[in-house]
């Protein structure tokens, strides 16, 4: 289908463009910018006037809890929602039930995304079978499969020996591996940032320590194994440092922050609410600052949604009895816009964080708007306003603590390879 | 702040009792004024008053204890509330039910009161948020959060001994980092008005940022003992005693046990105290358990009235202020 995206501000990192001009879309392509192409008959002309037009975000570790969780969330539902919150392509975390672990798996997955109206779905296969760290997962054949990277998702890896192996055989392969820094023994309590807040409430904690502990261990054997990994999820301000020591080396790392991580902080947990409860923690607003400053300068690559959705059961507790995750997807696009208002980050940069860095981290080389791209594309007003409410939210997971929220920013449509998978009725 | 509400009702009276934290001293100081009142229930032959009659008390242990049930249903009992014990470790949770469906069985029975017992920081809280506006529910221990009747009968102990809050000085001893009652001694004392709160230790067992509470740390008996008006001692569960935290219950009490000449730092007329059940030779020695300094039995006196007091302050038939 021939599409016109007419008067919108288009932001593209890629080429640097920040202007006001018409995007013109062939098939699955983008054909031309600003002057009509010589014969171009549209059959759809999307009016982008007084909105911004930019490469769709790239989500590089979501939980669809298909396979296995169907109660809580549904691969249909969430690469709706993915769509509907202006992203294009969502990789999904192996750790679901039968793991993502074998090709058969693989096509499962791809099967229930097939004719879906909404992101495209590509998988993070396991680095060990089911999870368990022990034997190595079939590799090679995840990635004939289409796999954009392993992971044990997670799972910590407790034997050193393991990991070594794991990223030296994803390396003969090259393969991304994914890697959650975690000590699993300075974690093994604890469901909430271990300071004066878990003191407060009598929560157990866990410390920054595990975090640095287990980034520590992964890059030297990362160094060791000359694998190319991307950490997920950073939470400690300290944490940069190691990254960008390591990336000074020579190291091929990158690295990601969550959007909770940076709207959110352990202070914000007062209640015991369940909502609040995510893996990895919430921490200081020291760490805070520091992540934002880390994105902005492009310390951390890319933005993250870090999106798990969960049904209320899993919430209805004491705190550390819930299922630890936030359901994020519906909230991503304002939250970032949030801490570009702020001043904390530009638009060009956020952007480049939630599509182009991302993409690039899975292999895409280029999300741009330049001529002859692949037309994923995410359209919003950046001035809507709107309050996050279980009706409002697309996604299947209603939980998040930012409820009742007001929010500012909206999707209004979403293109996947030039096919519009989401339009916001008016 | 706002999360606090939930304890008092829109007239700022007493509705649940979930922690000391944020409550107003005149609050506390009412608790206290009515379990003084309570106590010579204890010593006629009718140990009954009637404040409570036609009321359900349900005990609902997700922990075991003997000691703090059975406190609160002999207050429960003395009040002439119905009282049914559930020790739940045992029967619902086991068999997979969530605490969520646990209360709505419960609910079903009309009870007007829980007594909480959770291994869980915030369990409590989360089931105040969960019953009825007519339900009122009093927490007897969450996790390592609150044990807000424990403290508040430590505070009534210290009044009887101490009369004035505002002129001393207390030590918490020992294990605070796993401590509910620890945190809820803390800002009980804060809130009276005491202004100065020791918390002692090896680092092990004193947990990270504790001074945001308001207390000034110290790793030694002999500099925290110094000059101070209250001992207050807590227990060290066994399985702490020989483990990553501590080489053994040996050296503990090497190191910080309360022996009659560590006892020498505090002032002379100081008194000692434990939540019980005490280890004899860990963190106590009984020397010092038995002798005329220790309350430690007056404590378990005390326990009775000031459940007392606040199950019928919750339940809106005694006073809400002196």
């Amino acid at each position: 289908m021939k599409i016109t995206i007419s008067g919108g501000r288009v932001i593209d990192p890629v080429n640097q463009r920040d202007e006001v001009v018409d995007v013109f879309i062939d098939g699955d392509t983008i054909i031309g910018l600003g002057r009509t192409p010589a014969g171009f008959k549209p059959a759809r002309v999307i009016d982008a006037t007084g909105a911004i037009v930019c490469p769709g975000f790239t989500e590089v570790g979501a939980r669809l809890r298909e396979p296995g969780a169907e109660h809580k969330a549904t691969i249909v539902s969430e690469l709706e929602a993915a769509a509907a919150s202006g992203f294009t392509t969502v990789c999904c975390m192996p750790d679901t039930n039968p793991v993502i672990d074998t090709p058969a798996v693989v096509e499962l997955v791809n099967q229930r995304a097939r004719g879906v109206r909404g992101a495209r779905v590509r998988c993070i296969g396991a680095l060990t079978q089911d999870l368990g760290g022990s034997v190595l997962a079939e590799m090679a054949a995840l990635k004939d499969i289409g796999c954009v990277g392993v992971a044990n998702a997670g799972h910590a890896l407790r034997d050193s020996n393991v990991l070594k192996n794991a990223l030296a055989y994803a390396a003969t392969l090259d393969m991304t591996v994914f890697l959650d820094a975690e000590d699993p023994w300075l974690a093994a309590q604890g469901c909430m940032h271990e300071g004066a807040v878990s003191t407060r409430l009598g929560l157990p904690g866990i410390p920054a320590a595990a975090e640095l502990i287990g980034l520590g261990r992964d890059l030297v054997l990362l160094e060791d194994s000359g694998a190319r990994a991307h950490f997920r999820t950073l939470t400690c301000g300290r944490s940069i440092k190691y990254v960008n020591n390591a990336r000074k080396t020579g190291l091929e790392v990158s690295a990601s922050v969550g959007i909770s991580h940076l709207v959110l902080t352990d202070e914000d947990i007062t209640r015991f609410d369940g909502l609040f409860h995510v893996r990895p923690p919430l921490r200081t607003r020291r760490d805070r600052a520091r992540l934002i400053r880390g994105l902005a300068e492009g310390q951390v690559e890319v933005l993250s949604a870090h999106h798990e959705p969960h049904d209320a059961d899993a919430k209805a507790g004491p705190f550390g009895a819930t299922a630890p995750g936030i359901s994020t997807f519906d909230s991503f696009l304002p939250s970032m816009l949030q801490l570009v208002e702020a001043g904390h980050l530009d638009l060009m940069r956020a952007i480049d964080a939630a599509a182009v860095q991302p993409a690039r981290v899975i292999g895409n080389a280029s999300a741009s708007l330049g001529v002859d791209a692949l037309a994923d594309i995410c359209i919003f007003s950046p001035g809507e306003l709107w309050t996050l409410s279980a009706d409002t939210m697309m996604s299947s997971g209603k939980n998040t603590p930012l409820l009742g929220r007001s929010m500012k920013g909206r999707v209004l449509a979403t293109l996947v390879g030039g096919r519009i998978v989401f339009e916001r009725k008016a | 702040m706002a999360q606090d509400s939930i304890q008092l009702d829109s007239q700022g009276r007493l509705k649940h009792f979930l922690t000391t934290e944020h409550l107003p001293r005149s609050l506390l100081t009412a608790i206290l004024d009515n379990a003084e009142r309570f106590t010579v229930v204890g010593d006629r032959a009718v140990k009954k008053v009637p404040l409570l009659r036609g009321k359900t008390v349900v005990n609902l242990f997700f922990e075991p204890s003997t000691r703090t049930r059975t406190t609160f249903e002999l207050a429960a009992k003395r009040l002439s509330a119905d009282v049914m014990n559930l020790n739940i470790e045992a029967s619902a949770a086991k068999k997979g039910e969530s605490l969520a469906d646990t209360l709505r069985t419960l609910e079903a029975m009309q009870t007007d009161m829980f007594v909480v017992r959770h291994h869980e920081s915030g369990a409590p809280e989360f089931i105040a948020r969960q019953v009825g506006p007519e339900v009122s529910v009093i927490n007897a221990g969450d996790g390592r959060h609150a044990h807000p009747t424990q403290a508040m009968l430590d505070m009534f102990t210290i009044r009887r001994y101490k009369r004035d809050f505002t002129q001393l000085k207390v030590a918490i001893v020992g294990d605070v980092a796993h401590s509910r009652v620890a945190r809820s001694e803390i800002h009980a004392l804060k809130t009276l008005g005491v202004p100065e709160i020791r918390v002692v230790g090896p680092k092990t067992l004193l947990p990270r940022g504790i001074e945001a509470l308001g207390v000034d740390v110290h790793h030694s008996l002999e500099t925290g003992l110094a000059g101070v008006d209250v001992v207050m001692m807590l227990r060290l569960q066994q399985e702490r005693m020989q483990s990553a935290l501590l080489p053994s219950g040996h050296e503990y009490f090497h190191t910080f046990g309360l022996t009659p000449a560590r006892l020498k730092r505090a002032k002379p007329d100081a008194i000692v105290m434990h939540p019980g059940p005490i280890n004899r030779g860990v963190e106590i020695d009984s020397a010092v358990a038995d002798g005329k300094q220790s309350v430690i039995l007056q404590q378990v006196t005390h326990g009775i009235a000031v459940r007392m007091a606040v199950m019928s302050m919750a339940m809106g038939t005694a006073a809400q202020a002196s």
